[in-house]
Formats: structure tokens, sequence, C-alpha cells
């Protein structure tokens, strides 16, 4: 238990050895000992049946965040000097091993309920009509940064493939093995945007060439990069850091 | 005539000092206390405001080892779930309590009156120790105390929705200086919540009958201290 986090942090940020190991709903060791005894003196073999009931709060957090959700609510915009041109670097691993995507050979990959499951190539992407916001991206850890993104609203694309709008849910796979999904409304929103550039220029490697959803509603891991397909479903799609205990909803 | 009034002291009697409710909302609110705190100081651990890391023994929210093994990560998903579980008890607590306490009276009748001149007098009588307990009433320190809590507490749900939202309720985290000084101000609420603690149960050790007061609700007094 003794671990020097800020040590056990850094190993982390360079390390990038995640381990995809369990799906949804595992967090093994769901207290630590002291607070265990402290809360409730009960045996660690409860901590299973603790960690049930805070999945259920999660998804009841889900259910409220929703509710919560207006559609028509704007997130605040910022000036073009309070924007981050050196944007922050952030993924499970490191930045040496961030995905290098060919963008002559790139497609996007649609499925699910959707119209036309053509594949997309970059130009197809770019001749797209698109629209630049300036936003604050909220990380689940704490720390925030105003950046500016460029790209097409997410609704105009979703019309153009032909999605089914009634739908319950958009998921996404991205070419670091990364997943995760957003609910419809969330998708609709106007400030949701598939995009191509971060600050004036085309999204770099480390941050999600050719392909990353800005979604200003929801939390940086909602935001996924490097994506490389996306679907249309009516089934719960989960995601890699939801699968491992975050909120799924994860709204601002 | 009893032994007692025979020694020359008035009969005891056990009188009724915290109401059931209070009782109820006192433990649960400890309960959330731990939780909130505890799954707190975890959270700030994944992204201090100050380079500043609580001890991880002290924090709630999985073993760091085992989270790192399985998901990456150290222990921030459970303790974000228990922090957003945690703060349902809280506020339905915190709630049920200020209604009641309004309601009922119980907030007119223990915490008011209270002024400066008296908090000052009765401060000082208390850094000197000569600041004696009359189980029922609280002393203008205790009043001044209690109420500053509940108005940190107030401003820590509110800092909190700020943080938690600050794009639904962006009014709210405006009215907190925006999303980073909310952030500050809910870690500097935290500590004054904790200060309160460390002089809240500090007076528990230096007057333990108080203890089994608030469990039992009822208190043995000599007859000439119930008076208010």
């Amino acid at each position: 238990m003794a671990i020097d986090l800020k040590a056990a942090r850094d190993v982390l940020r360079e390390s990038g050895t995640a381990r995809l190991v369990e799906r949804r709903g595992f967090l093994k060791g769901g207290l630590s000992l002291g607070a265990l005894t402290l809360l409730t003196g009960c045996d660690v073999t409860h901590t299973d049946q603790v960690q049930s009931v805070l999945n259920r709060m999660s998804q009841w957090n889900d259910r409220v965040q929703a509710a919560l959700f207006n559609p028509h609510r704007l997130m605040p915009t910022y000036s073009e000097a309070e924007a981050v041109k050196d944007f922050r670097f952030n993924a499970y691993y490191g930045e040496s091993q961030v995905p290098k995507i060919d963008g002559d050979r790139y497609r996007l990959i649609l499925s699910g309920l959707v119209d036309n499951r053509k594949p997309w190539s970059l130009p197809d992407l770019y001749a797209l009509p698109q629209t630049s916001q300036i936003t604050r991206h909220v990380c689940v850890e704490g720390w925030s940064m105003i950046g500016k993104w460029t790209g097409v609203p997410f609704r105009t694309f979703l019309e153009r493939i032909g999605a089914d709008l009634s739908a319950k849910y958009v998921g996404f796979e991205c070419a670091d093995g990364y997943y995760s999904s957003i609910d419809m409304a969330s998708a609709l929103h106007p400030q949701t945007l598939l995009t191509f550039k971060i600050s004036d220029e085309i999204l770099g490697p480390k941050y999600g060439y050719p392909l990353k959803l800005r979604i200003p509603t929801k939390l940086g891991f909602k935001n996924p990069k490097w994506i490389t397909a996306l679907y249309v479903t009516n089934r719960f799609p989960g995601g890699f850091w939801e699968d491992r205990g975050y909120n799924w909803f994860a709204g601002v | 005539m009893t032994t007692q009034s025979m020694a020359g002291s008035p009969p005891r009697q056990t009188i009724l000092v915290h109401s059931l409710m209070v009782r109820i909302a006192h433990w649960t609110n400890a309960v959330a206390m731990v939780i909130m705190i505890g799954s707190g100081w975890r959270i700030w651990n994944s992204d201090p405001i100050f380079d500043y890391y609580f001890p991880i023994w002290a924090t709630l929210g999985g073993d760091p080892a085992a989270s790192q093994d399985l998901h990456n990560e150290l222990g921030l998903a459970s303790a974000l779930q228990w922090h957003f579980a945690g703060m349902w008890l809280l506020v339905i607590n915190g709630l049920v309590y200020f209604i009641y306490g309004v309601l009922s009276g119980h907030f007119r009748r223990t915490m008011f009156p209270v002024g400066p001149r008296a908090f000052l007098s009765d401060l000082v009588a208390a850094l000197r120790f000569r600041l004696p307990h009359h189980p029922g009433v609280y002393n203008a320190v205790q009043k001044v105390l209690y109420l500053g809590v509940l108005a940190v507490g107030v401003v820590m749900v509110l800092s909190g929705l700020a943080i938690w939202k600050p794009g639904q309720f962006q009014e709210l985290a405006w009215i907190f200086g925006g999303f980073d000084t909310a952030r500050l101000i809910h870690f500097l609420g935290m500590a004054a919540i904790v200060l309160f603690l460390i002089v809240h149960i500090s007076l528990v050790i230096m007057v333990p009958k108080t203890l089994p007061t608030m469990i039992t609700g009822r208190a043995s007094v000599h007859g000439d201290e119930t008076g208010r």
C-alpha cells in the first residue's frame, strides 16, 4: 500500500502498459482497508456487494444527468487569446506510443443503424461544412484546458450518413484500442463536432490525427481521438474507462 | 428526601437534549463526511492544485495497486463512484435536517440568539478552560461553530455542483469565479470542515459524556442545570 503517488503517476504516464483485462463493472478492491473498517467494520469479502451498490448509483447518476441535460444549452465559449496553443497530451499510455495513421489510406468505417455505410476518406470528410469552437475541455481528474477545435457538426454528419437519430447511442472505435460511446441527445448537441483541426492546424499525431470527437458537454475521456469506426446502436456500448468504473454519461 | 438532596445538591434527572431527528441526521452526516472527505482526497490526488498528496491509507477508493494493475489508474474511478454516491446521502440528509431544523424550531431554539459580544466572552472563557458545559444549551462559541460549519456545508454542495456541471450549471460556476476557482473553494471548504471536525472531536474527548448523549439523546443533569 505504500505507494509514492507522484512517482506512480509518472510511471503510469510513461509506461503505457494498459492491460485490457476486464469489461464493465470490475473494480477489484473497491475500498482501501483503513476506510473499510472505519466505515462499516465489515469484512473485505463484502467488497463485491459494496461495488455493486456503487455501480448502481453510477447508473442512477447516468439517468439524473440525462434528465439534467439541456440539448439547447450551449457550453461557454472563450476568446482566441484564452485558447491554449500547446494543448496537453492525454491518453492511457505515453506519447511515444500514439497511433501513426496514414492519411491517404485512412477510411472511417460506419456500421449499425446507418443508411449509407460507405466508408469515408479524408478528402470526403474535409469537404463537409466546417465550424470552429473555443471551449473548455474538462478532465475527470480535475484539470481543464481551453482549446480551439475545427470540424463538421456531428449532427450534420449523422444526417448525411442517414443515421437513425432516434437510436439511443453512438459508439466510437479508435486506432489505439480505445473505445467510447455517447447518448444520441448529446451527439446531436450543436457544439458536438467531428474535428479535423486543433489550434487551426490539422490534428497532430498526439492529438488524434486524423479524426477526433469534440464534445464540450462531456468530460475529456468522452472525446475519443484517432477514430477509425463509428456506429449507431440501441445496445449499450460502454467504453474503455467507463468499463473501468468511470461514470458513463460523464456530462459537464 | 433522597440521598442526593441530603448531600446538599438538587436531585439528578435525565433530560432529552438531542431529538431523534437530530441524532439520525448527525450520524448519517458523519458517515457522509467520511465518504466525501475520504474519496475527495483520493480525487484530489489525481490532479492536486497544490503539490500535496493525501496519504493513501486516509483515502477512500480502492486499492491503488490493484487499480493500477487492472485499469492503469490509481483508484480514481472508485473514488469518483464513492463521491457521487455519497453526495446523495449528504444532500438528502442535509435537506431533511434543514427542513426539520426550521420547521421544528430547532435552529431558532438552539442556535439563536448569537452575537459578537457573547461569542468573544465565551471564546475567552473557553480558551481558559473556564467555559462550563450545560447539557442541551449551546454556548456562543458552539453556536458560531455550528452555524459556520452548516454554512460551509452549503458552500461545499454548491461549489461541488459547479465543479460537477460547469456547463449545465454555468451560472453557478460563474458565481464561484469559474471552474478553477470553484475547485479551490471546494478544497478550502473541505479544509474548514476538517478543522471543525478536529475541534469538534477534541471537545468530545475533553467532555466525554457528550458522546452517549448524541446516541441516546438523553443527559443526566442536576435540577438547576436545565434552565436556559
